[in-house]
């Protein structure tokens, strides 16, 4: 090992450069062009991860336990409220026309199709992709993402597959019991201020219901819960500036994460109604 | 993992850069360290100390130049790669970066369970390891109800505990009262003649770095005894791979040597490290 001779500081002036707005937007797309790409990399890896080992299964179980269990009571009290109100808006146009049989068809409608995966979607998405944005950004300031990486482990297989696939398969579960218990709070406000006969209310609700309606409405919980881990995850993920960063990332998840279900539902739907015409 | 050969160095920087958006940190340093020395890498903060470890462990790529690690080239490794040669390097981290949500001994554990052993075999390691850094009594304590100290010698128990033949220390006296830093310089001590560890430490305390040049724990007698002035720091008895010094300034080199050239020395900025 040479010695190297002992330097004088050599402190670099540097000039003071002010960037021209040109340089400023570029910038500014380039580093858009770069946080798309590395969020897609991420997403897919988040799935071809499971096709080879090692494959975190407990914790994909422990996640399952968090998201679907944890989100649970939020989910159920919100859909039963949903349901209702929305007997109670549809009802009083219904009751001009003297077509009150009509709510149970509409509620069924509304909340399986939409308001059920979307609602569902958002109230996960607040709930959990900030959770696992602020967790996976607390591991990262505090090395603990490298920590792992330094004793070997993959954090995309240790950490983002198993929160992926967690809420994958229960988003659409947590809707389905969203739907349900919309039904249920929509028939019990039916009864009580339409004066409908409960009967009538889930026969008619049920009928409504076609195969193409219960595709539609347990298709997109998919994609919203593949949306919401991934932007969580890689929010987390990308975590810079320290604690402050941690807050930022929390809440740009939510945002980010709650924009894409929305904007991913108008093209599900648009996709859902051609296939329901053309195959279904 | 043994292509290395005896004089071969485990660890060695070649002409390396590397750069983030505010600026170059390291801009062409270049060093090696032979079998069983301990480096100590001084600078201030901000001087690429961290960055140098994390390219030793391949958890950073340079932007040019080749690092080179028991003899392979991990500058130039796929993460699937270096994930596979990560298991042969222990990583202390500057706050211990334990794993908040596992229990100590789970910590510990962690990578003996990524490899997949026997839960029955797992059990004494992780015991035996933390009786090494004296923690037997915190198995099941979490890591937020750890001192400072504590913490550390939990991060040195989950690097060695699959005897690593290398083990890179990030400032791991950072933060730390006089005494409880000097327990950890003894276990670094301990960790290097008992199991005969090639080190780097990246500190900003030269004090650090002159205890393990000047002193040598006995794994017989289990005390630690000053070695005669020049020696050094031997890596265990008879051999003498000894303790180096580099110290880092405006992303170079600034100096290496032994620990009495560093003393000898009259360049005012060592001699801010002396004080």
């Amino acid at each position: 090992m040479a010695d190297t001779p002992l330097q004088a500081a050599s402190p670099d002036a540097k000039e003071a450069h002010v960037p021209s707005l040109f340089e400023v937007l570029g910038g500014l797309a380039r580093k858009a062009i770069a946080g798309v790409q590395d969020y897609s990399i991420l997403s897919l890896r988040s799935l071809t991860n499971l096709a080879a080992g090692p494959r975190y299964m407990p914790d994909a179980m422990e996640q399952m336990d968090i998201i679907g269990v944890g989100s649970l009571p939020i989910v159920l009290l919100t859909g039963f409220f949903i349901g209702a109100v929305m007997v109670l808006q549809t009802g009083s146009q219904f009751t001009r026309f003297g077509q009150t049989a009509l709510t149970g068809d509409v509620v069924a409608i509304a909340l399986v199709r939409e308001l059920g995966p979307t609602i569902t979607g958002l109230l996960v998405a607040g709930r959990c992709s900030s959770g696992i944005a602020s967790e996976l950004g607390s591991m990262l300031v505090t090395e603990q993402v490298d920590a792992m990486r330094a004793m070997g482990t993959d954090p995309s297989r240790k950490l983002v597959t198993p929160r992926v696939l967690a809420t994958l398969l229960m988003l659409p579960l947590l809707t389905a019991l969203a739907d349900f218990i919309g039904l249920l709070g929509g028939c019990v406000v039916s009864v009580f201020t339409l004066r409908l006969d409960a009967y009538q209310f889930w026969t008619r609700a049920i009928d409504a219901l076609e195969f193409a309606d219960l595709m539609q409405g347990l298709s997109k919980p998919v994609f919203f819960g593949f949306i919401l881990a991934t932007v969580g995850c890689y929010k987390g993920l990308s975590v810079r500036g320290g604690t402050q960063g941690v807050g930022r990332a929390t809440t740009q998840a939510v945002v980010v994460s709650s924009v894409l279900i929305i904007a991913a539902d108008f093209f599900l739907t648009k996709i859902s109604l051609f296939l329901a015409d053309k195959v279904f | 993992m043994s292509s290395h050969g005896t004089n071969a160095a485990v660890v060695s920087l070649e002409a390396v850069h590397i750069g983030f958006e505010e600026g170059e940190v390291l801009r062409g340093v270049s060093f090696s360290v032979p079998p069983r020395q301990t480096l100590v890498l001084l600078g201030e903060s901000g001087t690429g100390k961290t960055l140098t470890l994390k390219l030793a462990a391949g958890l950073l790529r340079p932007d040019s130049g080749h690092v080179r690690v028991l003899g392979q080239t991990v500058s130039e490794m796929r993460e699937e790669e270096l994930l596979e040669f990560r298991r042969h390097i222990g990583f202390v981290f500057q706050e211990g970066a334990l794993f908040d949500s596992m229990s100590v001994a789970d910590n510990v554990a962690y990578r003996l369970r990524e490899d997949g052993l026997p839960e029955e075999e797992i059990e004494p390691r992780v015991r035996e390891t933390l009786r090494f850094v004296e923690l037997e009594h915190a198995l099941e304590m979490l890591p937020s109800e750890l001192s400072g100290g504590m913490r550390r010698r939990v991060a040195i128990a989950r690097a060695l505990v699959n005897r690593p033949p290398v083990v890179l220390y990030d400032s791991p006296t950072a933060g730390l009262d006089p005494m409880t830093a000097q327990t950890i310089i003894t276990l670094i001590l301990r960790l290097r003649d008992v199991y005969g560890v090639t080190a780097l430490l990246a500190t900003h305390r030269l004090q650090d770095g002159f205890a393990l040049a000047n002193f040598r724990f006995d794994p017989e007698s289990r005390r630690v005894f000053p070695l005669a002035a020049g020696n050094g720091g031997a890596a265990a008895p008879g051999e003498a791979a000894g303790t180096r010094f580099l110290v880092y300034r405006d992303g170079l080199v600034y100096f290496s040597g032994g620990p009495e050239e560093i003393v000898a020395s009259r360049d005012p900025y060592l001699r801010r490290f002396l004080v």
